[in-house]
Formats: C-alpha cells, structure tokens, sequence
C-alpha cells in the first residue's frame, strides 16, 4: 500500500491544512493527478500524486491542518488486492494512531505469546482487549506481565487511539505577511545553517541579445522571447557539468539527476515565490518561454501545484532590467547554491587592447561550502559564461 | 479611436495583466512599468494583448517609444492610420 503523506512545498512549511480532497475511495489515479488542494502559508496548493494506483482509504478530513509527513491517504497500486496484508496492517494501525483515524479498533485475536510470562489473568484481560502480549513491559517478579501492566498498557493505547479534536482551520489565506513569513522561516534557516560563499563574474551579452533580436524579428508578437530564458537555459546547461551544485545537503551531499531551476517570481504586493522549471537543461529556449507563461501567471495567483514547489534543486533570481548591477543571492535550503543576475548595463568592456562598449550582465553564484568549493563554482561561471557566447546553441 | 478609447483599452489591459495594480491611477508621462512595477515579462504580455486587441504590432527597437501612457497613446494612434 502507498501511503501519500503531506508533502513539504519547502524548507520554510511545516503543516499544511486540507483543504479539499478531489478523489473519493476507489477511485483510480495516475501519476500527476491532482488528488488535494492544501492551503499553505504560499496560497492554496493543487497536490498532486506521484503513484498511479486505486485510492483505499482518506485519512485526513476537510479543513484539518496536519505536520508534514503525515499520511494523509492510502493508495493501492495497480494490480494489488484490496485486502491489506497482515505486515502492512502494523504499518496501518501505526499512522492511524499519528492521524487520529476516528476507527473502531479491528478485531482481530491478539496474538499468544508462549514464551511470555505472565499471569493468567493478565493474558484474558490482553486477548479481551485485542493487546499483543509482546509490546507489554512485565513488572512483575522476573520480569512478569501483571493484571497492572495489562491495564496500564491499554489504558495508554487508548489514549493515543483516541480521535482528538481536530485542529481548528485557523491557517489563513495567502497573504502578504504570510509569504514574508515563510520567506522569512527559510531565509534565516539558510543563514544560520549555510556557510555561504560568493563569486561574481561580468558576461559580454552582446551576442546573446543580437541573437535574441533577431530570432524575435522573425516571429510573432505572442513567440517572442525575453533574455531570461537564454539564462535559464544556459544555466541548466552549465549545471550538467557541475552536479555537486544541482543537489541538495541533507546528511550529506545529495545529487539531484534532473536539473530542476527554482526560479524567483517576485510579487507585486510583497515577497516572493520559487516554482521550480522542471528539466530545464533539456527544454528549447521557445519551451522555457512557454513555462514562464505558464507558472508566471499562476505564481502570482498564488495557483501553484505541489510539484511546482517541491522540485528544485537549485534556484536563479534574475533582477532583470529595472534591477540593480547585481545580486549575491541567500541559498534555499536543502539546496546548495543560487545564481543571480542584475540588470543587463552598457559599460566599457577592454578586449584586444580596445575599449569598447558592451551590454554586460554580472553573474553570481552563491554556493554552500559544506557541500562544493569557491574552483567549482568558478568553473561554473566560466561555463555560464562560455555558453551564454553561442546563444544559437542554446 | 479617439485618445480617451485607446486609453480605456490601455487601462482595460494592464489590468487583466496586472491584477493588482491600479492603471487609471497613471498620469501621462508617468513610466508605466516603473509606476505599475511590471516587469519584463508582464510588460511583454501587455503588448502581446495590444497585438490581439488592436492588431497593432509593436518591433522590439520602438519599445523606449511606449514607455508614457502618453507616448503609448501617440504611438498606437500613429499605427492605426
């Protein structure tokens, strides 16, 4: 059985409230189906379900706020019987006491454990009552099970199998102190537990924009394309020669296979957004600029789906033309480094023993030092540079 | 269209684009972007509905040309003729 648990839309979410389920049990679902929508401190989130399978059985209510990590549903996969078999059924009746599964306790025999000492009676009251036996610690002489330690060892299984009250839903909408907060919670986690360092580098963008001018001539007002897909693209590009920045530090460095960009969308009313472009590396520039139409839009809305949040693997920030010269971006945990880019500037740029004026973006980088050194991300910019002179092979 | 209809489309527009701003709030040579805080996408999305509303295609190189809501009214004018 699967057990779909509240999944964490990142570093700074620790609950989620339930708002709506959108299947029922028995129904059947694939992979990417949207199966909930949960209201977080970023909006109401569309989660989706990443096992195709029969939905079993609901295990948190409507408006019920819960921790993430908490089984919320149990889906069987396709092709498996209905009944639950006997070494799940521990597994079952385990988050059934987390989530407060408002359930008769099943009556299935307690199991009899010869090589147990314990007194007669205390065996009646442990099979009357469903106890096993073997989870009762004896007080008695040798270490025997008494009538008190049966009594006490169900009294204390009720009382964690007790349905308690659900939590009021008082997690309010979306708001603009609430996205502070959770930008607030993941920003300070970041600073206290990263050790950041930072390197910047200045790109000649003339030839990536000449590039753009001219594949935007040839097209239509609603294909044209923004300078920020051609740096997405070539940051993807750049990362498949640096896995150890396209990762995240949890108990170690952990690389990430797909190349999943967490780009910053701010908000008009304060704060901040991070969906992530998924498989970035392998999307045309023409598909980059359809995502950004797409998740754009729905950010601002605050209509995000769970995978939209939960896959980075790395995040870029791109101040763009209003923006300042540059940015020396906070990483977002477990991730292990940020790219930023400010504004793209007219400066006097040396080359050949002339001086010319180019448009120059300056590049950061600011990478976790536990988990790569200041030569790879160096190598990095290097790459992101290289790339970002032959935009027609982006 | 008179310039009181090319700026009601104007307002019409930048409100669909940008929800939460205010465009009848502009004065004419206030920055729309700068004013509005929309940013290159969104300002991007706004003449790509200019092009489906008016049929009017704004180049690249004429964007400085639309900064104002004044000079954007001039600018769509010039083009309907």
């Amino acid at each position: 059985m699967i057990e779909f648990r509240m999944p964490s839309l990142g570093a700074d979410m620790e609950a989620g409230t339930l708002r709506e389920w959108k299947v029922k049990p028995g129904d059947t679902v694939e992979r990417g189906d949207i199966i909930a929508d949960v209201e977080t401190m970023k909006g109401i989130i569309e989660i989706e379900v990443f096992d195709a399978g029969v939905v079993e059985q609901l295990l948190v209510k409507e408006d019920e706020k819960v921790p993430v990590g908490t089984v919320m549903a149990l889906i069987r996969p396709a092709g498996e019987t209905a009944a639950p078999k006997p070494a799940e059924r521990h597994v079952y009746e385990t988050f059934k006491s987390i989530v407060n599964v408002k359930e008769e306790i099943p009556p299935v025999p307690a199991p009899v454990h010869e090589g147990l000492r314990a007194s007669p009676l205390a065996r009646r009251i442990a099979a009357e009552n469903h106890l096993d036996l073997s989870t009762v610690q004896g007080s008695g002489e040798g270490g025997a099970i008494t009538r008190e330690d049966v009594e006490k060892a169900i009294a204390e299984r009720d009382i964690r199998l007790k349905p308690r009250p659900a939590e009021p839903a008082t997690a309010p909408a979306a708001s603009t102190e609430n996205i502070r907060m959770a930008v607030a919670a993941a920003m300070s986690k970041s600073n206290r537990e990263i050790p950041h360092y930072y390197l910047e580098t200045s790109i000649d963008m003339s030839k990536a924009l000449a590039w753009l001018a001219g594949a935007n001539r040839q097209r239509p007002v609603a294909k044209r394309l923004l300078p920020v897909v051609l740096l997405i693209k070539a940051t993807a590009k750049a990362l498949r020669e640096f896995p150890d920045l396209n990762a995240v530090w949890e108990n170690g460095l952990q690389r990430k296979a797909e190349i999943n960009i967490g780009f910053v969308i701010s908000l008009r009313t304060g704060g901040l957004i991070v969906p992530a472009i998924r498989n970035a590396d392998k999307k045309s520039p023409d598909d980059l600029m359809e995502t950004l139409t797409d998740l754009i839009p729905r950010a601002r809305a605050l209509k995000l789906r769970s995978s939209d949040l939960s896959e980075s693997t790395i995040t870029l920030t791109n101040l763009g033309d209003d923006g300042a010269d540059a940015v020396f971006g906070v990483i977002y945990p477990p991730q292990v480094a940020i790219v930023g880019f400010g504004g793209i500037r007219e400066q006097p740029v040396a080359e050949n023993g002339l001086i010319g004026v180019r448009p120059v973006l300056r590049a950061t980088l600011a990478g976790d030092h536990r988990a790569t050194d200041g030569l790879t991300g160096s190598r990095f910019l290097a790459a992101l540079q290289q790339l970002l002179q032959q935009p027609e092979t982006l | 269209m008179t310039d009181a209809d090319i700026k009601t489309t104007i307002f019409q527009l930048l409100k669909r684009i940008a929800p939460d701003t205010e465009p009848t709030l502009l004065k004419p040579n206030d920055n729309i972007r700068d004013t509005l805080g929309i940013d290159s996408f969104d300002a991007l999305q706004f003449i790509i509905a200019l092009n489906e509303k008016l049929g009017i295609e704004i180049p690249e190189q004429d964007y400085g040309k639309t900064a104002t809501l004044e000079q954007l009214t001039a600018y769509i004018k010039t083009k309907e003729r």
